[in-house]
Formats: structure tokens, sequence, C-alpha cells
């Protein structure tokens, strides 16, 4: 089994902690590979797009050659998890933020997502949030936070701030405004594995 | 939910905004127009100045934060985070800066210094800063003060790398210097170079800063850039570097480039090739003690 985080830029190295501490909890092995260049997305059986910038994120994703082959990824069904620009670069559409600066979207999830939903870095915060599957309230933290302002039927929102979509998914594709990675609580990492590991039980 | 458990400006939020800029590239600006470009070429953030360090250090005076005016501009240009200076110890320019809804400050060593003792205490931000340092002892005590992103201090505005990788290796060297040694060494040595012990011994279990360390200071070209992540940079502050050079356009869109792939010397000499002069820039040997900007702080 091999999981894959995009590691073009942001906070790669938090989502691969956090993968391997939630691995151990649930006694699996799995490799973990921070991926740069093309090549490597094909042989992977999940996929991480981190936070970062989305604009630099989207910018390198294409100039690497990346971006054609999470398109592919997600059309054999593979598990894909975006975390804050990782959710803004997998939506089908953006707002008036991402149409000025001519944002290229990998357009894998039938989302609106509207940057910065929330405000500026000052606006940023934390927020013991409720979410589907989960059955206690998780620490959720929005650095100036992204959000979900329309979606398709086949999208399952999964939780909500102030009226707006944070969580969601559809079918292989878990989005996420904010920033699991950055506590020590691994239920959404393991929510993630739970549907890569459930996936390759029934090939 | 309650409203009531909503958290602003915790140092999980100051020191996540910093880590989503790993890998990227932060280049200082001085119009909404340079502002776009940095943006279109990928930069993670851009640095809103008055002017550029090369120009400052021309200018000589006193070197004051930005018109906030011009800072107000570049936050309506762009969607990236847009960063701008203080002057060391100048807590109302901080003050100024956050009410304008810049994205993290810069307490720096190139504009004059306010206070010749003291830094600003940083904990009292809702807005995340970055600091200057050339060792360990000065990356610590600023961390101590609320910085969520540390930079190697390098000599700004001089197109010349060798201080900023001076900053890095020390930086480096000394946190490796750290591991294997007890509580008591670790005590000792947090009373050699003037750091909190709690922040030492947290830096030697890492065996990293505890904050992200990004390159700053006289890079100038893509080469630097990926010399500098090689060494084990976080990011990349680029300053004069990008609009001293002959096509900002390019220079900015290839440093981009080769801090994505610092580990490809083919990658590097094809974005390289045909980006124009890079800045003329002033050699650190030519530069009087009193003009060192990296003495600035302590």
């Amino acid at each position: 089994m091999r999981i894959g985080i995009i590691a073009l830029q942001g906070d790669v190295s938090e989502h691969e902690r956090m993968l391997q501490l939630t691995l151990d909890q649930r006694g699996e092995e799995c490799d973990i590979v921070p991926i740069k260049h093309k090549g490597l997305v094909p042989s992977c059986d999940g996929l991480i797009l981190t936070g970062g910038e989305s604009t630099t994120l989207s910018r390198l994703l294409v100039t690497e050659g990346i971006a054609e082959e999470i398109i592919d990824a997600n059309a054999r069904q593979v598990p894909i998890m975006g975390t804050c620009a990782g959710m803004i670069v997998i939506a089908k559409r953006g707002d008036e933020q991402v149409e000025r600066t001519g944002q290229y979207l990998l357009s894998i999830m039938d989302i609106g997502i509207k940057r910065n939903a929330f405000g500026r870095q000052r606006d940023s915060f934390e927020i013991m949030l409720d979410m589907d599957p989960l059955k206690e309230p998780y620490n959720a933290v929005f650095i100036r936070a992204p959000a979900i302002i329309e979606h398709g039927k086949d999208v399952n929102p999964l939780a909500l701030f102030k009226d707006l979509t944070v969580a969601a998914e559809e079918r292989n594709i878990l989005a996420l405004a904010f920033h699991p990675e950055l506590t020590d609580d691994i239920r959404i990492h393991n929510y993630f594995l739970d549907k890569i590991f459930s996936l390759a039980e029934q090939e | 939910m309650e409203l009531e458990n909503l958290k602003h400006g915790t140092e999980l939020i100051k020191r996540g905004f910093a880590k989503m800029q790993k890998g990227g590239v932060i280049m200082d600006v001085t119009t909404p127009e340079q502002a776009k470009i940095a943006e279109d070429a990928g930069a993670v953030a851009v640095m809103a100045l008055q002017a550029v360090p090369a120009d400052i250090r021309k200018a000589g005076g006193v070197a004051r934060m930005a018109d906030p005016e011009i800072v107000a501009n570049i936050i309506d240009a762009v969607t990236i985070p847009v960063m701008a200076k203080v002057r060391i110890g100048h807590f109302v320019e901080a003050e100024i800066l956050e009410t304008l809804g810049v994205d993290m400050i810069d307490e720096s060593e190139v504009l004059t210094p306010a206070d010749d003792q003291y830094h600003i205490d940083k904990t009292k931000y809702t807005v995340p800063f970055v600091c200057g340092a050339r060792n360990l002892g000065e990356a610590l005590r600023r961390i101590s003060e609320g910085a969520a992103m540390i930079r190697t201090k390098g000599e700004a505005g001089t197109g010349d790398v060798s201080e900023a990788v001076r900053h890095m290796k020390q930086i480096m060297g000394e946190v490796r210097e750290l591991a294997g040694k007890n509580k008591e060494e670790l005590a000792m040595v947090a009373r050699d170079i003037e750091a909190p012990v709690d922040l030492l011994i947290e830096t030697a279990n890492l065996q990293r800063l505890p904050v992200v360390n990004f390159a700053a200071g006289g890079i100038a070209t893509p080469a630097d850039a990926a010399l500098m992540m090689r060494l084990g940079a976080d990011g990349i502050f680029v300053g004069s570097g990008i609009f001293k050079a002959e096509n900002p356009e390019k220079m900015a869109r290839s440093i981009v480039k080769a801090a994505n792939n610092y580990d490809k010397p083919e990658v590097l000499a094809e974005v390289s090739k045909g980006i124009g002069a890079g800045m003329k820039g002033i050699s650190i040997s030519t530069i009087a003690q009193e003009e060192s900007l990296q003495l600035r702080g302590w």
C-alpha cells in the first residue's frame, strides 16, 4: 500500500507525521511518498493535497505535469484528500478571486469554492467543529480558509460553519477547509485511511 | 457548536500560517503591478515595501515602515498573503500594519531599529511575525518573544548570498550539536547562547527549530534559491533579486521553479537559461561594518 502526498509546496511534513501517527495507532504499514515530480502518482493507492498557497500549487501542478496524473487517479476512484489549498485545487468551480488570477483547477470534485471565505490571516481561527461521521467535535484550525459555497447532488456535506460547508465528501474524495494535520487528533486521517483500506479489501 | 469557542491568534494558527508558506518563494514588491507579477509567477506571498533593500541601502538615512497607502493598495491587488516590515522594537508600526490587514509582519533589520534594547513582544498580536537571525541563540530569543517564523538575516540588498549561507549553516550546525546532550548540558548551552532552556530542549528533541526557517538576505538567482533549499531552508525570501533583475517576470518564474527542483541540476540548468542578468549587487567584502544591516538586532 502506498500513499502519495503532493509535495510541491505547503505543509507536507505535517501530513506525513499525521499519517505515520495514524498508521502506528492502527498497527498498519504503508509507504508514504512525498511527490514533487511526475511518475509517482500512478503507483499510489491514496493521495493527499496539502495546505499551502493554492495559486502556487496550481501553477506547479501544471508545470510539473502532475495535474493530469491526479485526474487519471481520480478516474480510477483512488481516494483523495484535499485540505485548505488542497480543497481549492480539486474543485470544479472557483469564485472571482480564482477567475481574476486565472487559477488552474483540477475539476475533480463537484463543488464551487470561495477563497479566503472567512477573511485574512488576522481572522483565522480555531473552533470545536461538529463533523460527520465523527462522534465528538474536532478542533479545526482554519487559516485564511476557503469554503464550499455550492455543490452538486452527489456531494455529501460533512460540516458547516457560519452556514458554509467546510468539509464534504464525494465518493472517493474528501475535502476539508481546515487543517487536521496541524493537531494531534488522528480521527480525520483515520477516516481517510478507512476509505483506502476498505477499497483495497473490495479488490 | 458554540461560537464562544472561537479562538483567534493562537500559536497554532500563527505557526500554522508560516507552515503553509513552506517550499515557497516570498518576493519583495513596491507597487501593485509588481505584486501581480509575483503572484502570476507563483510566489506564495509578497512583502510590501516602500523601496527594495538595495535602494534602501543606496539611499541611506532612516528607513521606516512603508506608507500604509502602498501596503493597502498591494493588499487589494493580490489574493496571496501580504507581509510588510516594521522597525525592530517599533510596536506602534506593528499595530498599524495589523490594522491594515497585513498577514505577517517582518520585524526587520533592513529598516532602522527603533529600540536598541528590546524587540517587539510578538505574543500580544493576532497577526504572526517573522524575524531575522544569524545563529541559534538569536533565533530562539525571537521565538520566545512570539515569532512564528525565522529567516536568516544574510545581508539584504547585496545580491551576495554568502551571508545567508553562513547564517543557515551556523543555525543548522548548532542544532546538530545539540544531539546527544543531556538536560544538564543543554541548560549549559542555553546559558552560553542566551536562549530560553525550554525552547532549546524542544529544538534538541525535534532536531530542528520549532518554527519554520526561511532563507533571506542576498538571494539573487535560481541557483541561489536552490543552494539555500539544499542547505535545509524551508523556503525562500527574495528581496531586490527579482525587481532589480533585467527581466523580473522570468527571474520570478525561474526562482519559483528552482525552489521546487532544488535537487535536480538538469532542471536548474534549464530554468537558469536566458533569464537575463541578475541584479548587479555588491560583494560583502566591500561593505563597511557600519553599513552592515545584519548587525542590527541582537
